[in-house]
């Protein structure tokens, strides 16, 4: 199949965009998963709500949310300017956010599932042997809940590389700089004789993918299998 | 004194309190299940806060109600088996016995991974992984655990539930050991009557604390 420079470009694109997603996504997630998972607080509720909101919303009205609070006039995306002269507007990295919020949903609630199977008499017993709560967190309740984090990294994954509505709302359709796979494609589904571009990266983004979930499916079934004979 | 504890917690004996003073090497709680066994090894460890009381181990004040002192369980150094062992199940024997011994302070060791490790017999396991163990074995390794993570006591909470016969017997034996050779105070938990008697220089039965109590409370 050959690939023409244009298309290489998109997809070494959406590669970073995705990567970087998930990266600045993972440590996020899990926290916000151990928080969901082990707390009760007032507003917890809420929270839960928060992180969901991606999931649920049309991805069209999250960029719009991220162009009110990350736009050039918007109370985030004016601090960055003034404070760092960084914009995310029409940028990559603006993509990249938007995909990442668009996979924070889905990682937390792999990531929550996990943490919530580890046992927490075994952070019990690592508290008694002299770990501060802090420790415990890290050295029995993250390694424990592993298959989750790398479910939820695979699944964030994929989720970014398809990510679509919010992209283009957020970061516009700029080639090279924003126009990802799934922007390509739809522009290619606009240009008359954009057909054989159209089926190259739709293979493409099928086989990477597919690829992230069975990678995802593969690790909880092995993870989940591992613990299931720990225990 | 190396045992002063006085706890009151609203649930089963507690509810009346339990006072425990003795200097004996072994002092053991014991009581028919309900009674709150449990309750006080976890209030005694500080992953449960007691309603009211004091507790103090080897001159060492853990908890104090009315002093405002309550130390976070990782500070009490309690030398904690726990009934079901509770190994961590991603770390090799050799990494859980390291666990606690890596986080004890310089000073607080008194005992060396060499010698813990003759004294329970576990040397050749120290590669596998607790889901491979035995139920004595898996025994073993925590009392080794708990041994190497410098605690100020020891918390035996039934350590010869589930065992077979031959099994508590190298057990108990065991225990004796560690009572009479080594430098730890030992509270064990248990409602095997013919084991308290056997190990115990000091009992403390909550079975008449619940007897007192009216039948419907």
């Amino acid at each position: 199949m050959g690939l023409t420079a244009a298309e290489w470009t998109v997809i070494g694109l959406s590669l970073r965009v995705s990567l970087t997603a998930v990266a600045l996504t993972l440590p996020v997630a899990w926290l916000l998963a151990w928080v969901l998972a082990r707390r009760r607080f007032p507003g917890s509720v809420l929270l839960d709500a928060l992180v969901h909101l991606p999931l649920v919303v049309p991805p069209v009205v999250t960029g719009w949310l991220l162009l009110l609070l990350f736009g050039r006039a918007g109370p985030i995306g004016g601090w960055l300017e003034a404070t760092f002269g960084i914009s995310l507007v029409f940028r990559w990295t603006g993509a990249a956010l938007a995909a990442a919020i668009m996979a924070l949903p889905l990682m937390v609630r792999a990531m929550r599932l996990s943490i919530e199977a580890v046992d927490r008499r075994l952070v019990e017993a690592a508290r008694t042997l002299g770990a501060s709560p802090l420790r415990a967190l890290l050295t029995i309740t993250l390694p424990l809940s592993a298959p989750g984090i790398a479910a939820g990294t695979m699944l964030g994954f994929a989720r970014s590389l398809g990510e679509f509505g919010a992209t283009i709302t957020f970061a516009s359709n700029i080639a090279g700089e924003t126009r990802t796979l799934p922007l390509a494609i739809y522009t290619g589904l606009q240009l008359p004789g954009g057909d054989g571009a159209v089926a190259r990266l739709a293979t493409i983004s099928i086989i990477l993918s597919v690829g992230a979930l069975v990678a995802s499916e593969w690790l909880v079934r092995r993870g989940g299998n591992g613990q299931a004979h720990a225990l | 004194m190396r045992f002063d504890v006085t706890l009151r917690h609203p649930f089963g004996a507690l509810s009346s309190g339990i006072r425990l003073h003795s200097d004996a090497a072994l002092c053991a709680i014991t009581g028919p299940s309900g009674t709150g066994k449990t309750t006080i090894a976890h209030c005694i460890a500080g992953l449960r806060r007691p309603a009211a009381g004091r507790i103090v181990v080897d001159g060492a004040v853990l908890f104090d109600s009315d002093a405002g002192i309550d130390l976070p369980a990782h500070r009490r150094r309690a030398g904690y088996v726990f009934q079901d062992a509770r190994l961590f199940p991603h770390l090799s024997v050799a990494g859980n016995l390291a666990y606690g011994e890596r986080l004890a302070r310089a000073g607080d060791g008194w005992i060396g991974r060499a010698e813990v490790v003759e004294l329970l017999g576990i040397g050749h396991l120290l590669d596998r992984r607790p889901a491979t163990l035995s139920g004595g074995e898996v025994r073993r390794v925590a009392i080794g655990r708990a041994l190497l993570s410098a605690p100020r006591f020891l918390l035996l909470d039934e350590p010869t539930a589930s065992l077979d016969g031959a099994r508590v017997t190298a057990l108990l034996a065991l225990i004796e050991r560690i009572r009479d050779t080594l430098p730890v105070p030992i509270l064990l938990i248990s409602h095997a009557a013919a084991e308290v008697e056997r190990l115990a220089g000091h009992v403390l039965d909550l079975a008449p604390a619940l007897d007192s109590r009216a039948p419907f409370a």
